[in-house]
């Protein structure tokens, strides 16, 4: 199927999807289970990933910048740079982009083959023929529930990136703790913040919607749920790396 | 009654359907027969809107299916019931729960006369004291009892079965088929069953459809059988090879 057809088909699916609930006080109650999925369930691997890729990055930027080599004999560059740097790319890259290729793999595949799963063993054409808008009943919760959640997920995950930097600094002598919030504090801008934003929702869209599209169009058995969920991801990721680029361009490029 | 109008269907420019012109009776049990890939299930699925024919008419009791857009299309399906081939019963909802469900979304009803409406229908299909199990925890056959109670919940006009006898025992299949009968006749509602089971044919078979090769082949009842096998061998040969 060509690129085209498959936006097409996703246009179509979207214009199902974004149509009013039938009973809000069953789509709120839906939605608000799929947050705690998306949002609650999603907790713990986002405090691991982020508190070591914060400690990480400090580690290394440090080292490439503060080791005296051949050709920079005598380091100039101060301290306080290092927790610039980290900062503002935990704000702008690693918070939201780091943090949405890995939901991409845990809410994306879970996603796509729970609707897959619905499909191929005739429970969506059960709410259909009850008369149930079954695109939107299944996945407008999702999708809402994931651009409330998802942005979250990324501010907390800001959060533990510098507190991960913070754990660094413990363990390197070249850089004190003082050195690395003056680089934040001193580099900080409202408008990175804005950023840092407007990528969670446009990613927790990218990723609730393409994983919602991809297992409602599973056609066959088992195996073929296993393929929306990889499909999912990969069209995910592909996506988000994507927009992450047009977004940098639109709000960075000189 | 349901009225099937010159109905075509084709996949990949493979024709399914063709020409199909068929009425479906009101009160009594209407049964679509034929061999496995002779268009039964794709009837059916064009029937309730789940497949979208190339041509032709489908009238709900004079209204007009088929030109109906997608939000009038819906009104008109919460008039329908149907039993899936898999039941198609919601894993992750108690059985209570299955049948509540459409009840939840299409009624006003406060949360205890919805329970006394799903008691009724588990009463109607004989499966009482059920309630709180989950479709894994089940049988087959009670599945589709389940089923057929979640198709009744609401005040349906229409029900259809999608080879409501399919991996059940004879004898659960004769309940199934009984039930079945019970409820068109109580209800007064225009059923239509989809089978290649010979004893529910030759059991419950008021108005029989025979589908070979997408094309109407045969209708009649069950006493008109004996007659058409005579003289005609594609039915002749379908029943033959049933036995």
């Amino acid at each position: 199927m060509n690129f085209f057809t498959e936006i097409g088909r996703f246009v179509i699916f979207m214009r199902l999807v974004l149509k009013r609930p039938q009973k809000w006080n069953v789509f709120w109650k839906t939605t608000f289970r799929e947050m705690y999925h998306i949002g609650i369930d999603s907790l713990i691997v986002v405090i691991l990933i982020a508190t070591f890729t914060g400690a990480v990055t400090t580690i290394q930027t440090a080292n490439q910048l503060l080791t005296p080599s051949d050709m920079f004999p005598n380091q100039l560059i101060p301290k306080f740079v290092i927790g610039a740097i980290v900062s503002t790319s935990s704000l702008l890259e690693l918070s939201p982009t780091i943090t949405c290729l890995v939901l991409a793999g845990k809410i994306g595949a879970n996603i796509a083959s729970e609707i897959g799963n619905q499909k191929i063993s005739e429970q969506i054409d059960a709410y259909e023929v009850m008369g149930i808008n079954s695109a939107s009943f299944v996945a407008l919760p999702k999708i809402i529930a994931g651009i409330v959640m998802i942005p979250t997920l990324i501010i907390v995950a800001y959060f533990l990136l510098m507190y991960g930097a913070v754990i660094a600094t413990k363990f390197i002598s070249v850089l004190t703790y003082d050195d690395l919030i003056e680089g934040a504090r001193m580099t900080f801008n409202p408008l990175y913040l804005r950023i840092m934003l407007i990528k969670g929702f446009i990613f927790a869209f990218i990723i609730t919607s393409l994983s919602s599209f991809e297992g409602f169009y599973t056609e066959g058995g088992a195996l073929d749920v296993g393929e929306s969920g990889t499909r999912a991801v990969t069209r995910i990721c592909v996506f988000i790396l994507f927009f992450d680029l047009v977004i940098a361009q639109v709000f960075l490029g000189l | 009654m349901i009225k099937v109008e010159g109905l075509y269907k084709s996949f990949h420019d493979r024709l399914i359907l063709e020409n199909i012109d068929v009425n479906f009776y009101k009160g009594k049990p209407n049964l679509v027969i034929g061999a496995s890939g002779s268009g039964k299930s794709v009837l059916i699925k064009c029937l309730v809107g789940l497949l979208e024919p190339e041509k032709g008419s489908i009238f709900y009791d004079d209204r007009n299916f088929m030109s109906m857009d997608y939000e009038k299309k819906q009104i008109i399906r919460r008039e329908i019931g149907m039993l899936f081939q898999n039941n198609a019963l919601f894993d992750s909802l108690t059985v209570q729960e299955n049948i509540e469900f459409p009840l939840k979304m299409f009624s006003n009803l406060k949360p205890e006369e919805r329970i006394d409406r799903v008691n009724d229908c588990l009463a109607k299909v004989n499966l009482q004291n059920s309630n709180h199990k989950f479709p894994a925890e089940i049988s087959g056959g009670m599945k589709k009892r389940v089923g057929i109670a979640r198709a009744i919940a609401l005040e349906i006009k229409y029900l259809f079965c999608d080879e409501p006898n399919s991996g059940l025992d004879p004898l659960t299949s004769r309940v199934i088929d009984d039930l079945i009968l019970q409820l068109t006749t109580d209800m007064g509602i225009t059923t239509i069953i989809n089978s290649h089971d010979m004893k529910t044919v030759l059991d419950i078979g008021e108005n029989i459809i025979f589908i070979h090769q997408g094309k109407k082949w045969w209708q009649g009842s069950k006493a008109d059988i004996p007659e058409a096998r005579k003289s005609n061998p594609e039915l002749n040969s379908f029943f033959r090879a049933s036995f």
